[in-house]
This record gives C-alpha cells, structure tokens and sequence, in this order.
C-alpha cells in the first residue's frame, strides 16, 4: 500500500535557530516583535527614565539617613533621619522601655513560627501549625499584657506602632479563619434557623464600613453591656475586627464549599461519617485548599485595614507615625512618614502574598 | 424508650425489608408503594429506563434519600429520621457510586482506612493492613500510594469497591458501577463483582450489564415509573418476560 509511510532513520536533536536564542533572540521576541510593540516599549523605557533616576537621587543619593530635628537634614534630599530617630517609637509604640524585650520575644516567636512552616527543609509542619495556631496566641498575649509570673503589667494603652499592627493583624487572621468556616458551613446548613442567623449575619457585617463597626466597638458597645464587663479598647476593637472580616472569609469560603461534588458527601455519608468528619476530614481540606487565593485576599485587605483603628485613638504604625509628623522638631517630614509607613505594609503584604503562592503550587 | 424491634439474625430472614415505601421529589411520585424483601446473601439486580427511580430506590437503603412513606429495615435496624439509626446502617451498608467519588486529596490507602479510622476507631496498623488485603483482592496493591487522579477510571472503580469493603458491610449497593467507564475497564470491575458474589455479600446492584446479571443474579427488578413492574429468576426474566414494559425494554438494550 503507497498510502502508508515508515521513516527507519531517526532525526538527530539540533540547537533551535540563532536568531530565536539568547538575550537578542529574547529581546526580538518579546519586547521588539512587532513596530506598535517596539514603540510601547520605548515609550515605558522612556517614562521610567524621567522618574526613576530623581527619585533614586531624592531617597537615597541626597538623603539624610540620621539627625535629631528636621533642620539636620539636605533639603534637597529625603529625610529619613525621622524615621531612624523615631524608629522605635515606631515599633514599640509607648510600651515601657524596661519591658522592651518582652515585645521583642514576641516577634522572635512569630518569626520562628514562620520561619519552621516556611522553609521546607524543617520536618514537623503539623507540630509548627498547631503551635502557631493554639500556642503562640495564648504566650503572646501573656507575655505581651504580663501581669502574671512576676511580668509587670502592660496596659495596651501603652502598646503601640507595629506591635499592635501585628498583634491586630495576627489575632484577627486566627479568629476570622475559623469563625469564617462556620458562618459557611452554617449558610449552607439545612437547618432553617442555622442558616438564617448566619446568612444574616454575613449580610449585616459585610453591608456596614469597617470604621462604623470600630465605632460602634468603641463607644456603643460599653453602653450595651454592664458595666462589670468592660471590654479593654484593644480587645473591643479585635472583636470589632474578627467580627468583620469574618463575613468575608464565610463568603470565600462557602465559594470553595460549593465547588465540592455532592458525591463527596455521599461517599462520606455512606461511609458511616457524621457531619462533622465529613466536613473536616473531606470538604474542608479540599474547600480550603481551592480558595488560598481568596483567604490570602482577605489575609492582605485585613492587615491594610488595621489602620482603620486609628480613628478609636489606638496607636497603629500609621496613626503612630501620623502623630510623629506633628512633632515641631519634624514638621514637614510627612512624605518621609508616610512612603515608610506605606513600605513597612507593602513588606507583610507582599510577603503573605508570596508565601501563599508557596502554598498553592504544593 | 426503645421501640426498635430486633429481629434474630436467622439467615432465612430478610436483611433489608420494604415497606409500602413512597417517596416524591416535590410533587413527582418517584418511587410508588415498594415492596421488597431481600435475604441475606442474596443477589439483586435492577434495571428499567432512566428515570425509572431505580437508583433512588437504592440510596434510599442507606437513607442517601429519604423516603416519606413506608418502612424501611435494613439489618434489624428502622430508617426513621434519628440520625443514630441512620449511621448505624451506613456503617453496615457499603455503596458504590457511578462516579467513584473517591476523596482526590487522600492517597489510594488513605482513601480505604478513613473511615475505619474515624467511624469504626481501628488503630492505625490494622487499618492499614486490612485495606491492603481489600486493595489486593481488587488488584491493585501497588498503586496504594498513589492518589485517585493518578489511577483510570477502573482502578479507581475497584479502589471504591475496596474503600466500602474496608467498613466491613453486610450488604453492598451498586449505583451504575460502571455506567462512566471505558468500554475496556468494565470488565475488570465487573469481575471484582463477581468474585464478591461468589463470596456470598448481598449485593444490590443497579446496572445495565445485562451479561453479569445473568452471571450473578438470584433475582432480577425491573422498574419503570417508580414502580417495581417484574421480578424474576434471570432465566424467567430475559427469556419469557411476563410485562409489555419489560418485552420493550429488553427489546431496546439487547438488540443493541
């Protein structure tokens, strides 16, 4: 038969064409394919170059990186010698300066924590993840707030700067996680009055702003309950939080719920599993895994609107900084504050982000 | 108080009994007055068009659906809406589904110890010792470390049959076994089936292998319209069917 066709001789592997490998070959491809390509990206390089060079010379070339009042610094050149000066002011906030090292253990804990569920080549995940999730909260606030095993007390008045941006951001991403799965779990209930409550619930948190909540927290909330019961601001305000953010992880959450097959459950139902099992060992592993990008989404817009506290006179890195820019000594040093304070955000926030890509790809 | 009835676990007697059971989707009538009795070791195949309601028939032996009408005893046990009762019998009763529904994101073996584990509280070892022994009965041992979208729709049908077998059932439900298989891999799980009908579980099995319920069958149920239309001997059943509905039916598929 002519119709059929056999090669006997195998064709050696060759390198690709000159034109198409290297930096040249890479550039002609993707930056100078086509003319309309080629003029956007002269276009973008020539933006860069009006911006980038100044600013390199403002911020770094013609800075002034320490001093003790704003008159110490080149007036051409950044600031940053507010920034050194107040630096742990910035950080630590009012805390006594004696009991410093208790905030500084705090932050040797975090980074331990995360550093052992980050780096893969440390065994034992599960052991570092219930100690972050159980542990690490409970030591934190008692060697933070002390007053037990001889600690002086700390009131969290005094607490302040990134210690109570983290403690904010730390406290509030372990409560809403958990409080978010259950309000899911219970929209999707089949027992009316569960899913009434929660769904309701969703919709009254996620339909107020998150500054008339911290208000409400603040100044409602102590007429409310009796007076016996009086809530600390920071924790008023942490519960205002929680409370928040946990309608919109529910609806991430219940987003993941709903892209479990039905026969997922069956398969546990038939298997003689309650509710409870088939939830945590079966739907949730693989509802929570599917949703990373959008918990990590309300992770990140979480740790941005801690800030928001500042309008409850609770001393955050931003509204700690905000503060300092009225310090006569500094005046005019607010760009200076504020791309700090901006930078120090965008750090957490870029590292979370990065460290849940980790997650998704295993 | 304990109104529950025990019945003596004489082998003559039913495991599984039905009742006058009715149920409705909203207002469609889907399973009308069934009556069923079923003796242990005994083998039951049912077949009838789609939308007959013979898979809901038997998701309603496990309570998967709930039936409004009717009574239904599985191993001495009444499904009624207490959710004790309810998981008693799942426990006694394994099933298996058209789509496998394994848990994609435990391995093979930890498909086939989880609810050992979790519903039955065997230790570890054993578990994992027992399923191994299911996981060789069905032919695939090897692939005990692997996870379900690793394996074909055949071995993943097997690695279903081995999961249920792990809780160590009386009774097995077959919901279409191998409706979403390749033509090729029906035969292996069919022979799994088999070779589990020869060991004497009661099986009921919806299926429109009509080869292996010739094979397997002590008694055949065809439905159609919710209702149970002809039950026979396989002999009686594709030989000399006594209903128009079932001439039809037969007609369409073994003409085919």
């Amino acid at each position: 038969m002519k119709s059929t066709m056999m090669e006997e001789k195998m064709i050696p592997a060759r390198e690709p064409p000159v034109n198409s490998r290297g930096v040249l070959g890479w550039m002609r491809e993707k930056l100078f394919a086509t003319p309309s390509q080629s003029l956007i990206t002269l276009t973008l390089i020539y933006g860069l170059y009006l911006i980038l060079p100044p600013l390199w010379q403002w911020a770094v070339m013609d800075a002034t990186w320490t001093g003790e009042s704003r008159s110490a610094c080149n007036v051409d050149g950044a600031c940053w010698a507010f920034v050194t000066a107040r630096l742990d002011q910035f950080i630590y906030g009012f805390y006594p300066e004696s009991e410093i090292w208790r905030v500084n253990l705090f932050f040797v804990q975090l980074v331990l924590i995360l550093g052992w569920l980050m780096i893969p080549a440390i065994p034992g995940k599960k052991l570092a993840l219930g100690l972050g999730l159980l542990v690490l909260p409970v030591t934190s606030w008692l060697v933070l707030s002390g007053g037990y095993f001889g600690l002086p007390e700390v009131e969290t008045h005094k607490w302040g700067g990134l210690m109570v941006t983290l403690v904010l951001a730390l406290y509030g991403m372990l409560a809403s996680l958990p409080v978010g799965v259950l309000l899911a779990l219970g929209r999707r209930s089949s027992m009316p009055v569960i899913r009434t409550f929660c769904t309701a619930y969703i919709e009254l948190w996620r339909g107020v702003p998150l500054i008339t909540v911290l208000f409400m927290a603040s100044v409602m909330l102590p007429l409310f309950v009796p007076e016996e019961i009086v809530f600390d601001k920071l924790v008023r305000a942490l519960i205002g939080i929680v409370m928040f953010q946990s309608a919109y992880m529910a609806e991430v959450v219940r987003g993941g719920l709903q892209a479990i097959p039905k026969g997922q459950v069956e398969a546990c139902q038939s298997l003689g599993m309650g509710y409870w099992q088939s939830m945590l060992l079966v739907v949730l592993p693989q509802a929570l895994r599917l949703v990373i990008p959008g918990i990590v989404n309300t992770f990140i817009a979480l740790f941005k609107d801690t800030s928001l506290v500042l309008v409850i006179g609770l001393f955050d890195l931003l509204s700690i900084v905000q503060a300092a820019l009225n310090d006569p000594e500094w005046l005019g040093s607010a760009v200076e504050g504020y791309l700090f304070a901006g930078f120090v955000f965008w750090l957490f926030c870029f590292g979370i982000s990065k460290y849940s890509q980790r997650l998704e790809k295993n | 108080m304990d109104k529950m009835v025990r019945e003596v676990k004489d082998p003559a007697s039913p495991v599984i009994r039905l009742n006058g059971v009715n149920k409705w989707y909203d207002n469609f009538h889907v399973l009308r007055d069934i009556n069923l009795d079923v003796v242990r070791g005994e083998k039951i195949v049912i077949c009838g068009p789609s939308g007959s309601g013979k898979s809901t028939l038997i998701r309603c032996i496990n309570a998967l659906e709930e039936h409004q009408e009717g009574q239904i005893i599985v191993d001495g046990t009444e499904l009624t809406r207490d959710l004790k009762n309810i998981e008693k019998v799942r426990r006694e009763v394994g099933m298996v589904f058209q789509q496998f529904n394994l848990f994609p994101h435990l391995t093979v073996l930890e498909n086939c110890t989880l609810a050992p584990l979790w519903v039955r509280k065997t230790a570890k070892k054993a578990a994992e010792k027992t399923a191994m022994e299911y996981l060789e009965r069905v032919r695939i041992p090897d692939q005990a470390d692997k996870y379900p979208g690793q394996l074909s729709g055949g071995q993943q049908q097997r690695v279903a049959i081995a999961r249920s077998l792990c809780m160590n059932p009386e009774i097995m439900l077959f919901d279409e076994p191998t409706s979403a298989l390749d033509p090729e891999m029906i035969k292996e799980v069919l022979d799994v089936m088999i070779e589990l009908a020869n060991e004497g579980m009661t099986m009921l099995c919806v299926t429109h292998e009509m080869g292996f319920a010739k094979t397997v069958a002590d008694r055949m149920i065809f439905m159609d319209q919710g209702q149970i239309v002809e039950e026979a001997t396989p002999e009686v059943f594709f030989n000399n069917p006594k209903s128009e509905r079932s001439r039809a039916f037969l007609g369409q598929i073994l003409n085919h």
